[in-house]
């Protein structure tokens, strides 16, 4: 293969430098930042701060609330990542296969797609409604009496379902390409070998499919973790007591409504720690695994 | 193995578009049958009906014994090879050759024991354990053909399998693919556009054109006494000269020329004169005048391309005449003379 290359270094510096900086100034800058405040304690009024050394972290670890935000996130991502891609996968598998009127079809599916994050929290807020909400009857119907940002567990069911909501127009458009650009002759070879559709489906379409997949896992765990603030925000309605949130709503909170600028720095050093350790995992467990044409 | 007939067949696709018009014919047990035609002529969408990717609007078709128009494609006991080879690019050569056995119940062992059959018979034996992603174009067509043929299917379906392939290895697959089927004795149904395929691996050959069959006969049939000026066009490269004359008093005349060739008693006005360019033989004394413009030099042959009687026609010559350009005086073989109707195309 030829490969082209620059006569001298500083061409493709300067192409790459406005990239860098962006990656700098916004990523390692605010980043370094985190991680030296996190050894400090502030002061609430801003008048200076004191070296606590590891402590930040070391009450992170004894904190029981710290811990149940934690496995809420954790649970919150799982959930929220599996339903978003696996309804928009059945949508897209569906949408694939319809002939007349494909198009606004899949124009209607990828709408949700432009609503921003706290909108959808508050279409959220809508329809969970204690007095007039269609999704607060709907679970009255099963004896279910639903009380938005008073129960817990009603708060945390809001909140996936319209985290996943929001998520599957993106995970949609990218299956339904993903589908759209697997050779019509394979699929009518394997109609040819295979009577099964849903066999089909996982032995040929499914693997075909597994890069658009992991790389749609990446980004709806990313999605679960950090872009769903908007929403807990809105749902939450600025009463954090008994509701729950996501380690990064907690940060937030943290280090801007409890002024706990260390602490709050400490939890998103550990927040990166965390993406960082899964990233890695993923592409060395899962990448390997999968076959790119 | 068996023989396939389609008994008024029809296709029409749901925005009107007529593919395929009112089609009977029969396939033998154990014949190669060719269709031929332009792009758009229908003969992949008919290959699709046999095969039940495409649904039939209208008409029966039989595999066997059985109708089969409702029957799901898996079931209709065929195997078929695409253009683009159509192979399941995540499975290693093996899985793609053992899919269809594995979905069909065949034990592991035998599983294996056919697939390293095929393979033997299509020389794959050594790429097995490859991708498809790993093999040259002229491999990925061997395992497509493994695929099909490790199946022992009834019947064979080949939608221009060697289209993608280079001139050369283009030659040597379509004697082993012509030999394979030999070999195994299944009823083949192969689509091409090139009528040289056609030619040389059919047993019986079904020219289309829009649509509609124009011809089926054996290879040397169609050559010889093509049914219609599209197939004298279509088959034989360079097709056949077809030249607009008069027929008066039994007689076919061309301005300045009586009695080219005998026409019937009946036929009287314009008509389509038909000759092969190698039926035409350079010679001093003849008859007729050619006018060549371009000489072709084709090593075994040369073709003369010029006019005669101001409509374009072509000569075909063996290397060892001497030719050139300007006037040249031709006799056509009167015996391989085809007169056609002006309007319909149709012989005479």
């Amino acid at each position: 293969m030829k490969r082209a290359g620059f006569d001298t270094i500083w061409l493709p510096v300067a192409l790459l430098l406005p990239q860098l900086m962006i990656i700098a100034i916004f990523f390692y800058w605010p980043a370094g930042w985190a991680l030296q405040s996190s050894f400090f304690l502030q002061d609430p009024f801003g008048f200076g701060s004191t070296f606590v050394g590891a402590d930040n972290y070391t009450s992170l670890l004894g904190n029981d609330q710290y811990k149940r935000i934690a496995w809420f996130t954790v649970v919150f991502s799982i959930l929220v990542t599996f339903f978003s891609l696996a309804i928009a996968l059945l949508l897209a598998v569906k949408a694939d296969k319809v002939i007349r009127g494909a198009r606004s079809y899949r124009t209607l599916l990828m709408w949700v797609y432009a609503i921003a994050p706290p909108v959808a929290g508050f279409l959220g807020i809508l329809f969970f409604d204690q007095s007039t909400g269609p999704m607060t009857k709907f679970f009255g119907l099963f004896g279910w009496e639903f009380k938005l940002g008073v129960d817990y567990n009603a708060t945390a069911t809001a909140m996936i379902i319209v985290a996943v909501w929001k998520q599957i127009p993106v995970n949609f458009i990218f299956f339904l390409s993903g589908l759209q650009s697997i050779p019509r002759s394979v699929r009518e070879a394997a109609m040819i070998d295979n009577r099964s559709s849903t066999r089909r489906f996982w032995d040929v379409t499914f693997p075909l499919l597994a890069p658009t997949a992991f790389f749609l896992l990446i980004i709806n765990i990313t999605y679960a973790l950090f872009d769903t603030f908007g929403i807990i925000d809105a749902l939450m309605k600025g009463e954090p007591g008994n509701n729950p949130m996501t380690l990064v709503y907690k940060v937030y909170l943290d280090g801007f409504r409890g002024n706990d600028l260390g602490g709050s720095s400490a939890q998103s050093v550990v927040l990166m720690a965390l993406v960082l350790i899964l990233t890695v995992f993923q592409f060395r467990l899962v990448e390997r695994r999968i076959h790119y044409t | 193995m068996a023989q396939v007939s389609l008994e008024g067949i029809r296709k029409v696709y749901p925005n009107g578009f007529k593919a395929v018009q009112t089609t009977s014919f029969t396939i033998q047990d154990g014949e190669f049958v060719v269709l031929v035609g332009p792009s758009g002529c229908g003969k992949s969408t008919l290959l699709r009906m046999i095969a039940g990717l495409e649904d039939i609007t209208e008409g029966t078709l039989k595999i066997g014994d059985r109708v089969v128009n409702d029957v799901d494609p898996a079931d209709r006991d065929i195997a078929m090879v695409f253009q683009n080879y159509a192979l399941y690019p995540h499975m290693t050569v093996r899985k793609n050759i053992g899919y269809g056995l594995k979905n069909r119940g065949t034990p592991a062992s035998e599983i294996a024991a056919k697939v390293e059959d095929a393979a033997k018979m299509l020389n794959l034996t050594e790429y097995l354990d490859r991708k498809p992603a790993q093999l040259s174009g002229g491999q990925r067509q061997r395992v497509a053909m493994g695929r099909a043929v490790v199946r022992d299917p009834a019947l064979f379906l080949f939608d221009e399998p060697l289209s993608n392939l280079d001139a050369k290895l283009r030659n040597q697959m379509r004697i082993e693919i012509k030999a394979l089927q030999r070999r195994l004795g299944t009823t083949a149904v192969y689509v091409t556009h090139d009528q040289v395929e056609a030619m040389t691996m059919a047993d019986r050959i079904i020219v289309l054109n829009a649509g509609r069959i124009e011809q089926i006969g054996t290879p040397s049939e169609i050559y010889h006494n093509p049914a219609s000026t599209f197939v004298a066009s279509f088959m034989g490269a360079p097709p056949m000269n077809l030249i607009e004359a008069e027929a008066s008093d039994g007689q076919v005349r061309l301005n300045g020329y009586d009695g080219l060739m005998p026409a019937p008693q009946a036929v009287s006005g314009p008509v389509t004169m038909g000759v092969r360019p190698e039926d035409v033989e350079l010679d001093e004394n003849g008859s007729v005048s050619f006018q060549v413009d371009i000489l072709e030099e084709l090593g075994a042959h040369r073709l003369l391309h010029g006019t005669l009687a101001d409509q374009p026609f072509t000569v075909m010559v063996g290397k060892d005449h001497s030719v050139h350009t300007g006037e040249t005086r031709i006799t056509l073989k009167h015996d391989a003379l085809r007169l056609f109707d002006v309007e319909t195309g149709k012989v005479l």
